[in-house]
């Protein structure tokens, strides 16, 4: 903002003539010193409603998070300081174990089928086609976004079912005998990520959208002048022009995915056994189940701190692979 | 996003000077997969809706039903009955409600005092708001529920909506929204000698409300439609809200009447589709938002 001081002596040398007869009319207005200082009153009130807030609601519960880590309290009687014995006993919890495992596997197949899915999605809107289905398409593939995670969860539990899932239903045609989907670790684990994917591929489609109406149209001219054609137009232009977006949409499907809880929760409760238990779902459980709250913090830094680490290791690697104009 | 549709209609015309010589199979084809990944997308919410449109026993019965031919309002008399469904609507709309104008509100002060004030700080503070963007809500929810426990507001609905009002995302639109509107406004107030306040309330505030209504129709969107904080927050059925409320009747009815539980999906539906017809570009331009730079 250092530019609007500058611009204010601009304002007072370009009439000269005017101030001195304005001056005695409009005393101590917002160009001298007191004008500053209330311009400071005035930010800070502004401030003060997001500020305490997220103080009192962000701030201050990830310290208690990291501090409650090391104690041991189950809300009734006084908590007790621990040391890392909650991050020793999470780390050695076999459902613990599993719930990060299949958190990670999620994550792998979810975001690949995610990402892969939207921008072959989104090549294909972006070609030349007329307007109407353009706009159909976009919509369409944006619509599950605006649903409860939870609402489609419900529905997708009934087109699922076993016997007379219309899931099934369909697949009895091509000869597929009825598949066990949310009775057997393998069937629940491949509803848990259709239904996710089913739902989140719009957002990263909407993000290649915008990253393709972004390559100007000279490059595909130059290329095609080249020689390129159809696929080699892709592989050499579109996706090297495309990286910075692709980073940016595989950072935010992956922090989403990895806090995935709404889809399991309803779908499979984590079962069967746990095979898709999450690592947010062992958070609830051991807090506001088993009253562990400072097992359910440990598990909570654990994957705050995996989270951290993924996003800085994609923005290094961003900086050896990622082709920015 | 006004300026992506100008940019690809313009680039439209340069691309297919190949593909406009041949029939264009290229298209076809195109359209042919785009169609199945529609299909695939809006079919299983037109077995929703149809399905909850017919009668009670005969919704699971295959084949199932895709188009409401013969709709049957059982299902919805239904849902009334088995659920309290005023309750967890107007619970859910008083929650979604006051988080949304709580955010319209907190976050245009908030951005415009980040975009157009002076303030020592101000480069640091912004920094900060920024950073707890990147904090999973999961991972304060444990310090959140004793804190809100702590203030006797467990199992209420202020435990749903104070900790939702500040918005760090909200902020962080509204001071792009301000920096994005012409600084000579700012100027030619405060040479008519408008205090800060006066420039904000009569010049900028009435300006931002676009940015104000992306803000609100995200939080809309968002807490409408929210689970995991309710389940934690709410214990009594009255303080349900609607997604909540859904999942127990299914739990409740096991799979004996679909069509009941589905009724209360479309219901809760409706509220989401209002916003998809009506804000769908502002719903796209802020979920967006930010990846441009």
């Amino acid at each position: 903002m250092s530019t609007t001081t500058p611009r204010r002596d601009r304002a007072k040398q370009a009439k000269p003539a005017t101030t001195q007869t304005l001056k005695p009319a409009t005393p101590g207005t917002s160009q001298t010193a007191s004008g500053r200082h209330s311009q400071r009153w005035l930010a800070w009130i502004f401030l003060a409603p997001t500020i305490l807030g997220m103080g009192l609601f962000t701030l201050v519960p990830i310290v208690a998070s990291v501090v409650l880590a090391f104690f041991r309290w189950d809300i009734i009687s006084a908590p007790t300081f621990v040391g890392f014995d909650n991050f020793a006993e999470v780390v050695q919890d076999p459902t613990v174990r599993v719930s990060f495992l299949n958190t990670i596997v999620f994550v792998i197949v979810a975001v690949a089928f995610q990402l892969g899915l939207a921008l072959a999605l989104a090549v294909m809107v972006q070609e030349k086609m007329p307007a109407w289905l353009r706009t159909f398409f976009r919509s369409a593939f944006f619509f599950p976004l605006i649903l409860s995670a939870a609402s489609v969860s419900i529905f997708m539990r009934y087109l699922f079912n076993e016997q007379f899932g219309v899931v099934n239903w369909f697949l009895s045609f091509a000869g597929i005998p009825a598949v066990p989907w949310l009775t057997t670790p393998g069937g629940s684990a491949a509803v848990v990520i259709l239904v996710y994917v089913w739902q989140n591929f719009g957002f990263s489609f909407l993000l290649f959208i915008g990253g393709l109406a972004s390559i100007p149209a000279e490059t595909y001219e130059a290329a095609s002048l080249d020689g390129a054609t159809g696929w080699r137009k892709h592989t050499y232009v579109t996706l090297p022009l495309l990286s910075p977006t692709t980073l940016l949409a595989s950072v935010m499907a992956i922090i989403s995915a990895l806090q995935v809880f709404d889809q399991p929760y309803v779908l499979t409760r984590g079962g069967p056994g746990d095979s898709t238990r999450t690592a947010v779902m062992v958070i609830f459980e051991s807090a506001f189940q088993r009253l562990e709250f400072g097992q359910a913090s440990a598990i909570g830094v654990i994957l705050t701190l995996i989270i951290m680490a993924i996003t800085a290791a994609q923005f290094r690697l961003s900086k050896r692979f990622v082709f920015y104009q | 996003m006004t300026t992506t549709t100008e940019r690809v209609s313009t680039r439209t015309p340069a691309v297919p000077a190949r593909t406009r010589r041949k029939p264009n199979w290229n298209l076809v084809l195109r359209v042919v997969l785009l169609m199945i990944a529609a299909v695939l997308t809006l079919g299983p919410v037109m077995w929703t809706l149809s399905t909850s449109l017919r009668s009670p026993s005969e919704s699971f019965k295959l084949p199932p039903s895709f188009f409401p031919w013969n709709p049957d309002f059982t299902s919805y008399t239904q849902v009334f009955k088995q659920l309290d469904i005023v309750i967890l609507v107007l619970n859910s709309a008083l929650v979604t409600g006051l988080i949304a104008v709580g955010q319209m509100v907190t976050a245009a002060m908030a951005g415009y005092a980040f975009a157009n004030l002076k303030f020592r700080g101000r480069g640091a503070l912004f920094s900060i708001v920024l950073a707890t963007m990147m904090v999973p809500v999961q991972v304060t929810i444990v310090p959140v529920f004793m804190l809100i426990r702590g203030m006797g507001l467990s199992d209420t609905l202020l435990a749903l909506i104070l900790p939702a009002i500040p918005t760090a995302f909200g902020t962080f639109l509204m001071r792009q929204y301000f920096l994005g509107l012409p600084a000579d406004l700012a100027e030619a107030a405060s040479i008519d000698g408008a205090s800060p306040w006066r420039t904000f309330r009569s010049v900028y505030a009435p300006l931002a409300v676009p940015g104000m209504a992306i803000v609100g129709i995200l939080a809309f969107n968002f807490h409408w439609n929210e689970f995991f904080r309710p389940l934690i927050m709410t214990i009594s059925e009255r303080n349900f809200t609607l997604p909540l409320g859904l999942v127990s009747l299914q739990g409740n009815l096991g799979t004996g009447s679909i069509s009941v539980v589905l009724a209360g999906v479309v219901l809760s539906m409706i509220p989401a589709l209002v916003v998809f017809i009506f804000g769908q570009r502002a719903l796209q331009d802020g979920l967006t938002a930010g990846s441009g730079k």
